[in-house]
């Protein structure tokens, strides 16, 4: 992003130039990655035509004329917001989310909208209403998910960059199977206002980038307090830019013990471990820690994601928009039609299991359990980043991406895969995943990097430095292939 | 055999506050369907609640008027369940942390003074309305997402009239507090009620049935006499009673059964992970309790002090703010308060009754009270041309000098010229004066009314009247 900033500034390029061929790229290789549910080349180009005039006249801002994939669940005025479910099949957002306000104050121009699993209920994107996702370094294998389509537009060169949304690892989970960088800022940074929710209280937009640089950059774009965001933190936002450095001289990085586990993929470990002696080169200290309160996160995050989305969920009804069932006799045949009718296998599954785990009788086994023992989750990473170390190093999935079909009539299996990702979410801190070598198939594996909540700038520091002594991020697929 | 009632309360107030309860949406009463919605209050996707602290202020004041105990630490809770015209299919309202626990409301019934008590008052947001035309069905969410506070009794009224009584209590304390309208015609107050019976002398209350969305206190008064009456009927004739949630149907006249208990909701209850906890400091509650106005029992105590004048009128006027507020203007303005009451109390509520009038849209003021009560004192007027001239100062406002003249009412205390009425008086009415003069005191009550009808009412009267004496001898 730094690079095409500079191309369009120095007039070596201009914003439609830019524009016109990655919707070039799109039409050539989209039909074989399906990176896009909806792209609206009009908006685009217009965008991107006035972005050009602005610059003419003299207008300099730092996202001026820069093209972004959005992931399709975060509202863009004017355009179709899908959360890839056919309840919302042709509904179009009325307003701005709050992140692409900003975007678009500092001159960003919005291409189009990216697959993702329905309402970002899943790890694959094969549960998109739509259409399938593929991996752009192998076109047989999933893209990760849910924002498994900004991911493959990332790494496919079909956009700059990209924003996704994490409720359980899903910017980093697919940012590490498709080798781009992807950071899930602490609860709070990011405001979710426009951000069509699953579970509120985990859910963070995030950016989906070729390098660190360019997540750095986004981020400082899309943070800050919004008074719409009662939940946005009220916390000044760095430069995390100027704040980058190439070596890790006095960081201490903790390696937690419960994320080195038994059955977890031998290369996938083999890159990690790799990175963690890399980072030890450029001056980091190591220490090992213990996060026992891991092994629980899994089952906690599937009671409080889904208890949350039953509820968010509940407003798709068909009375005031998206979908609604034809020919019903009563409003509560319109309904249960309507949402039968709307709702894919996975979505339906997780409202079934939240409304049971709220229902009187069980609220205390499930929820309030669930609800206490996340507290305990977050007391441990508070526990080793104030007495043991300034970041954690981690895998993002104890495997590589996996074939599509392979796990999509296995739920829990899929929910497995959750597992290293789904504690920051519950703990509200931030992470990062960077790219940190390959597979013998030539398969991407990420790096996850760790951080206290609301220092992104250290998370970003470490990511940089390791990125850059690796260069594993300039690495681009074979699309053709 | 002889029953008991016992019933509780539960009475949704619509807060005076300019905007919704999370949104920034006006509240403004009567504006096209559907032209005060925003994403938020419309539950679009993405949209999120920001909570209004004018509600939170107003929710709080009242608990500190009634004496309840204000949680420092309360949240916001999601009830969920389907309608149609709830936008996000869950109502965002308080559950186990409501701002306000207990307190207490005092009510007078006949002669009786009693308190009752309060469970909770909590804060949560109205929903829209369902209108159905024909086959059509149409909703509109204007009201959808108004800050609407929730006063919650302890089964603690015996009788309809208690309830009534509470209602109009209660009315008139949110109504000093500025903190609702209570318009019952804009539906600003609706209530549910409980109800059991329990025969006379049992402990045990009663199975109770539920009466849901009465928008008027006589709806209140006429569904409860209903509820009773049916409940003692259906015992009486070896029955049993159901719980279950009942309706009221003003045309008919009666409650009837919306659907039983069996079916009852799982509102699946749980914190909004979209809003903060509010916690609120010692130093805000004090501050907010600096807020308290004087309420309408003391106004009652201190207008009868204030201003010498009668308890029963100190009462009929601290019922209503707005009639004490201009009570206590014109009366700071007179040397008559008594006199100024007794323009409040009869012409005023009268006129306002006759017209269907809010103090505030009657044109009179209370400086042109004062001045009027002055003419009246300093005899200008007598009463019957100070009723006519209030009732033009309430129509069209002025001033009462001008007023008097121009509609020549100058009251006429002039001896020559009320002796020429008087001379015509008895001239004209030879049987009355004998009347009187054989001893039959009502016939100088008749010249005296002759008089006053020969001038057009500008007579002074009492001067008629000892002229008139003078004159019969």
């Amino acid at each position: 992003m730094a690079e095409v900033s500079a191309l369009l500034r120095e007039r070596k390029c201009s914003s439609l130039e830019l524009v016109q061929e990655l919707i070039a790229v799109i039409r050539k290789n989209d039909s074989q990655i399906g990176a896009f549910v909806s792209l609206d080349e009009e908006y685009a180009l217009a965008q991107a035509r006035r972005a050009d005039e602005l610059r003419r006249k003299g207008t300099e801002l730092p996202l001026l004329g820069v093209p972004l994939a959005v992931k399709d669940l975060i509202n863009v005025q004017g355009q179709t917001c899908t959360c890839a479910s056919r309840i919302l099949s042709g509904y179009v957002a009325p307003y701005d989310a709050t992140v692409i306000a900003r975007l678009r104050r500092e001159g960003a121009v919005f291409l189009g909208r990216t697959n993702m699993d329905e309402f970002a209920m899943g790890a694959s994107t094969e549960n998109s209403a739509y259409k399938i996702t593929r991996n752009p370094w192998n076109r047989d294998y999933v893209p990760g998910g849910s924002s498994g389509g900004s991911a493959a537009a990332v790494a496919a060169d079909e956009t700059i960059a990209a924003l996704g949304s994490d409720t359980g690892g899903s910017v980093r989970q697919p940012a590490s199977f498709c080798g781009c960088v992807g950071l899930k800022p602490s609860y709070g940074r990011v405001s979710r206002y426009g951000l069509t929710a699953f579970a509120s209280s985990l859910d963070q937009i995030g950016p989906m980038t070729k390098c660190v640089r360019d997540a750095a950059i986004l981020l400082k774009t899309i943070a800050g307090h919004d008074e719409r965001d009662s939940t946005s933190a009220k916390i000044t936002v760095p430069d995390y830019e100027s704040g980058l450095r190439t070596d890790l001289k006095g960081l201490k990085i903790g390696l937690p013990k419960e994320y080195f586990i038994d059955g977890m993929d031998a290369e996938v470990e083999k890159c990690v471990r790799a990175a963690v002696a890399e980072c030890e080169r450029l001056g980091a200290a190591i220490v090992d820690v213990n996060l026992p309160m891991t092994p629980h996160a899994v089952a906690v995050y599937y009671i409080i994601a889904c208890a949350e989305a039953s509820a968010n969920l509940a407003r798709f009804d068909g009375v005031r928009y998206g979908c609604r069932a034809k020919n019903a006799d009563d409003p509560y045949e319109m309904y249960c039609r309507t949402r039968a009718e709307g709702f894919g296998a996975e979505v339906k599954r997780r409202i079934i299991l939240g409304t049971y785990v709220l229902s009187s009788g069980y609220y205390d086994a499930y929820y309030l359990r669930a609800q206490k023992v996340r507290t305990l989750i977050r007391r441990d990473f508070e526990r080793v980043f104030a007495e043991e170390c300034d970041v954690l190093l981690a895998p993002v999935a104890p495997a590589p991406a996996y074939k599509i079909g392979e796990k999509i009539e296995d739920p829990l299996q899929m929910y497995l895969g959750d597992i290293f990702t789904i504690p920051a979410n519950l703990a509200g801190i931030c992470a990062l995943s960077v790219p940190c070598g390959f597979t013998a198939q030539n398969l991407p594996v990420g790096l996850q990097i760790l951080g206290p909540a609301f220092r992104e700038d250290v998370l970003l520091r470490a990511g940089y430095a390791y990125e850059q002594a690796a260069q594993w991020h300039l690495r681009r697929p074979d699309v053709k292939k | 055999m002889k029953f008991l009632a016992t019933i509780g309360l539960e009475v949704h107030v619509q807060l005076l506050t300019r905007t919704k309860m999370f949104c920034a949406c006006k509240t403004d009463y009567g504006a096209g369907e559907n032209t005060q919605v925003c994403p938020v209050c419309l539950g679009y996707p993405g949209a999120l609640p920001v909570i209004n602290e004018e509600a939170v202020r107003l929710t709080v004041l009242t608990g500190l008027m009634l004496g309840s105990k204000i949680n420092r630490f309360s949240k916001f809770d999601r009830k969920n369940y389907f309608y149609p015209d709830m936008p996000k299919n869950y109502q965002i309202s308080q559950y186990d942390c409501p701002f306000c626990v207990g307190g207490a409301v005092e009510i007078t019934c006949g002669e009786k003074v009693k308190k009752v008590s309060l469970t909770r008052i909590h804060l949560e947001e109205d929903v829209g309305k369902n209108m159905h035309i024909g086959e059509l069905s149409s909703v509109d969410f204007n009201r959808a997402g108004h800050p609407l506070m929730e006063v919650v009794t302890e089964p603690d009224m015996a009788s309809p009239e208690e309830a009534f009584a509470f209602l109009l209590a209660l009315k008139q304390i949110l109504n000093y507090g500025l903190v609702s309208r209570c318009n019952l015609e804009e539906g600003n107050v609706r209530c549910d009620i409980n109800c059991s019976i329990r025969p006379e002398g049992r402990e045990r209350l009663g199975v109770k049935t539920e009466i849901k969305n009465l928008n008027t206190f006589k709806g209140v008064f006429q569904a409860l006499n209903y509820e009773i009456a049916r409940q003692t009927e259906v015992l009486n004739s070896g029955g049993m009673i159901t719980q279950e949630t009942r309706r009221w149907d003003s045309e008919r006249g009666v409650t009837e059964s919306m659907r039983s208990k069996e079916e009852a909701h799982d509102y699946r209850y749980f914190p909004d992970p979209d809003l903060l906890p509010v916690l609120l400091s010692r130093e805000q509650i004090q501050l907010w309790e600096k807020d308290i106005p004087e309420l309408p029992r003391q106004r009652c105590a201190r207008l009868a002090r204030q201003y010498a004048i009668p308890e029963y009128d100190a009462k009929v006027l601290s019922a209503d703010k707005d009639l004490a507020d201009f009570f206590e203007k014109a009366a700071g303005l007179s040397v008559n308060p008594k006199a100024v009451s007794n323009f409040v109390m009869t012409e005023m509520l009268r006129l306002l009754a006759e017209k269907e009038m809010e103090i505030k849209d009657a044109q009179i003021t209370p400086q042109s009270l004062a001045e009027l009560v002055k003419l009246a004192d300093e005899g200008k007027i007598n009463s019957n041309s100070a009723k006519q001239i209030f009732a033009a100062l309430f129509e069209k406002g002025g001033a009462p000098g001008r007023l008097m003249e121009a509609m020549g009412l100058v009251q006429v205390s002039d001896a020559g010229e009320i002796e020429d009425f008087v001379r015509k008086a008895m001239e004209s009415n030879p049987k009355s004066v004998s009347d009187y003069r054989a001893g039959k005191e009502a016939a100088l009550k008749y010249l005296v009314g002759q008089v006053m009808r020969l001038s057009r009412g500008k007579a002074n009267p009492q001067m008629a009247r000892e002229l008139l004496k003078q004159k019969l001898g």
